[in-house]
């Protein structure tokens, strides 16, 4: 199986304060890749830096074996990178169409239709005529997902998909998530959401101060004493009984 | 007209965009604007109708950047001084006269670009606020060097060329060159509107980084809007200069100016079609006439009042509020979310590998995974 994505030695500081430290991680092609770690240990500034929306002060990005560190946001998408962002930022004064559109810039030919399938695939189709800034949050989650599949990026970074959305909600975003990993799509995803993410991952790497601690198969990770120890604590060990989602780290 | 939708194909095929009764609505508008000077041939009345239909144009040229871009410009005056200044030094030093310097109308139109792009280049790196502050800036600078470069004839300004015209009907040929800048200008503004490259615009007023990070090239896109609304500004300022027969600084960069345009993309809606071109017909007139009719300064405390009632009131602006009010009379009962499609209209039925919901591929879901979203949602 070969790398899509790969972070060397990523460092990232904001001031004083260092967000990334010799930050390395690798997405197999083809899997869905889990990144985990407490709140500020630099899971979304590893994701603004792969996606140009921050720049590395050192270390570098690749996509298979493309070089694109410091690359700008547009040219990362246009190479077949999509994400989403923590907070769902959507275009609330277009249509959902429209937000669609903004997506397909470089797939020009049939974009409305394949908008219109994307639409359908997340369940949202029927309000394609509506403006996004009146849909609940929710849907706003699955537009801000199909608009990023009707570009067909080679790999989605997806920014707490499950994060503020009802346990049924997660479930279908989940599942969409499966389909397309089963139709060869491949997936980073950053989520608090422990039940979702190893049910979910083929790998997990865990970042704590924006250094790799330990990263492998869930089952593996999971086990991991510092892992359990630093981050995750005991409530891993209690979702094992407890599949109530809100109890993940 | 329909101001929500994008079309597909270019050329005539984009006038199916428009209804039947829209397309009847500006034919016979576009006819009564032609018989205008026929129907009121007084040159005080055709004053009226050059001036509105100036500021109809220069107001659709400031919203094809700043009402779809959301950078609001407090500096076309820029643009509007320059086109004026431009052809007045063109024609002195050219020695060019009479009907002869309309041939250079061109000119300003380039003039007003060739500025828009390193004036761009420096305000369009910084976002909203401090781009305001930047094009009040440059105004300022333009307005300087208005009044103390040796070219620009410094306090007393520039004459145009004499035309050989009857007093009588002097105004009607700048009524009908005004109106085709205007209606050019609709025209342009309606196309963008429509068209990608305004559907960008538009991603980029909502969240600019977003719209970067799904593949919009912002800077090259904002450029752009703001060259071709400078070039047009221009165009306009040139014709306005022959028409007003002179420029002075304080009239070619007049700071009001950009207010008053500002204003009427406001009044009528910013980044519509038809808002900045209502606004302009109700402000421009409305100025002019209490200008003409009270002491000077009370048309400018009323058109300040005017941009507060309309923040206060009308805050979207008179089309998009009114479009609202009659769509909700017409939706009035019927279910929020739409019906879907005939079926010859829908998404080809899905193959591939089942998954644990019945959805079954990338591009396609089944009803399974329809129903349940229909469910959560």
């Amino acid at each position: 199986m070969s790398v899509l994505l790969r972070t060397e030695g990523v460092h990232k500081s904001y001031g004083g304060v260092r967000a990334l430290d010799t930050c390395t991680i690798e997405v197999n092609e083809g899997t869905v890749t889990g990144l985990i770690g407490p709140n500020g240990s630099g899971k979304t500034t590893l994701f603004n830096v792969i996606t140009g929306y921050a720049k590395a002060d050192a270390g570098e990005v690749y996509l298979a074996d493309r070089r694109i560190t410091n690359m700008a946001p547009d040219k990362v998408f246009a190479l077949g990178i999509g994400r989403t962002f923590q907070l769902t930022r959507i275009f609330p004064s277009l249509t959902v169409m429209e937000n669609m559109l903004v997506a397909s810039q470089h797939h020009r030919a049939g974009a409305r239709k394949r908008a219109i399938e994307q639409l359908e695939f997340v369940g949202i189709e029927g309000y394609h005529a509506s403006l996004a800034g009146t849909l609940s949050y929710g849907q706003r989650k699955l537009l801000e997902l199909a608009y990023i599949l009707v570009a067909d990026p080679a790999i989605i970074l997806l920014d707490e998909p499950a994060g503020g959305v009802n346990l049924s909600l997660v479930n279908h975003i989940a599942a969409r998530i499966r389909e397309l990993n089963a139709a060869g799509k491949t997936f980073l995803i950053v989520e608090h959401n422990m039940e979702f993410v190893m049910g979910l991952c083929h790998q997990v790497t865990v970042l704590d101060s924006g250094t790799v601690v330990a990263a492998g198969p869930p089952d593996i990770v999971r086990t991991d004493r510092r892992v359990l120890d630093a981050y995750l604590g005991e409530d891993l060990e209690d979702s094992d009984e407890d599949p109530d989602p809100a109890e993940g780290t | 007209m329909s101001e929500d939708h994008i079309e597909g194909p270019s050329g005539l095929a984009r006038l199916r965009g428009l209804t039947g009764l829209q397309l009847a609505f500006v034919v016979a508008l576009l006819a009564v604007a032609v018989a205008f000077p026929v129907l009121f041939p007084s040159p005080v009345d055709t004053n009226y109708g050059v001036y509105a239909l100036i500021f109809v144009a220069v107001a659709s040229a400031w919203n094809i950047f700043s009402g779809l871009s959301g950078y609001i410009s407090l500096g076309h005056a820029v643009f509007f001084g320059s086109g004026a200044y431009t052809l007045g030094i063109a024609a002195r030093d050219w020695h060019v006269t009479g009907t002869a310097v309309f041939a250079l109308l061109p000119l300003a139109a380039v003039a007003g670009a060739l500025i828009a792009v390193p004036f761009g280049l420096i305000a369009l790196r910084v976002r909203r606020h401090t781009f305001i502050v930047i094009t009040i800036a440059v105004f300022f600078i333009f307005q300087l060097m208005a009044y103390n470069l040796s070219f620009t004839g410094g306090t007393t300004g520039l004459d145009s060329p004499f035309l050989p015209w009857g007093a009588q009907t002097y105004n009607n040929p700048f009524y009908y060159i005004a109106l085709a800048c205007a209606v050019g200008t609709i025209a342009v503004a309606w196309l963008i509107r429509r068209s990608r490259f305004g559907l960008q615009l538009r991603a980029i007023r909502d969240d600019e980084d977003r719209a970067r990070g799904l593949g919009v090239h912002a800077m090259r896109v904002k450029l752009t809007a703001f060259v071709l609304s400078g070039a047009i500004t221009g165009l306009v300022g040139a014709v306005w200069f022959f028409y007003l027969t002179q420029v002075q600084p304080p009239s070619g960069f007049d700071p009001l100016f950009d207010l008053s345009v500002v204003l009427m993309a406001f009044l009528g809606g910013l980044g519509t079609v038809s808002g900045p071109v209502l606004g302009a017909l109700i402000i421009e007139p409305g100025q002019l006439y209490l200008t003409a009719n009270t002491n000077g300064y009370i048309s400018e405390i009323l058109l300040g009042a005017l941009f507060l009632v309309a923040v206060l009131l009308v805050p979207r602006g008179i089309i998009p509020t009114g479009g609202e009010y009659i769509r909700r009379l017409t939706t009035k009962g019927r279910a929020a979310i739409p019906e879907r499609g005939p079926a010859s209209q829908r998404a080809p039925a899905p193959t591939g590998p089942r998954s644990d919901e019945g959805a079954t591929r990338e591009g396609g879901a089944s009803k399974g995974a329809r129903r349940q979203a229909g469910k959560i949602l």
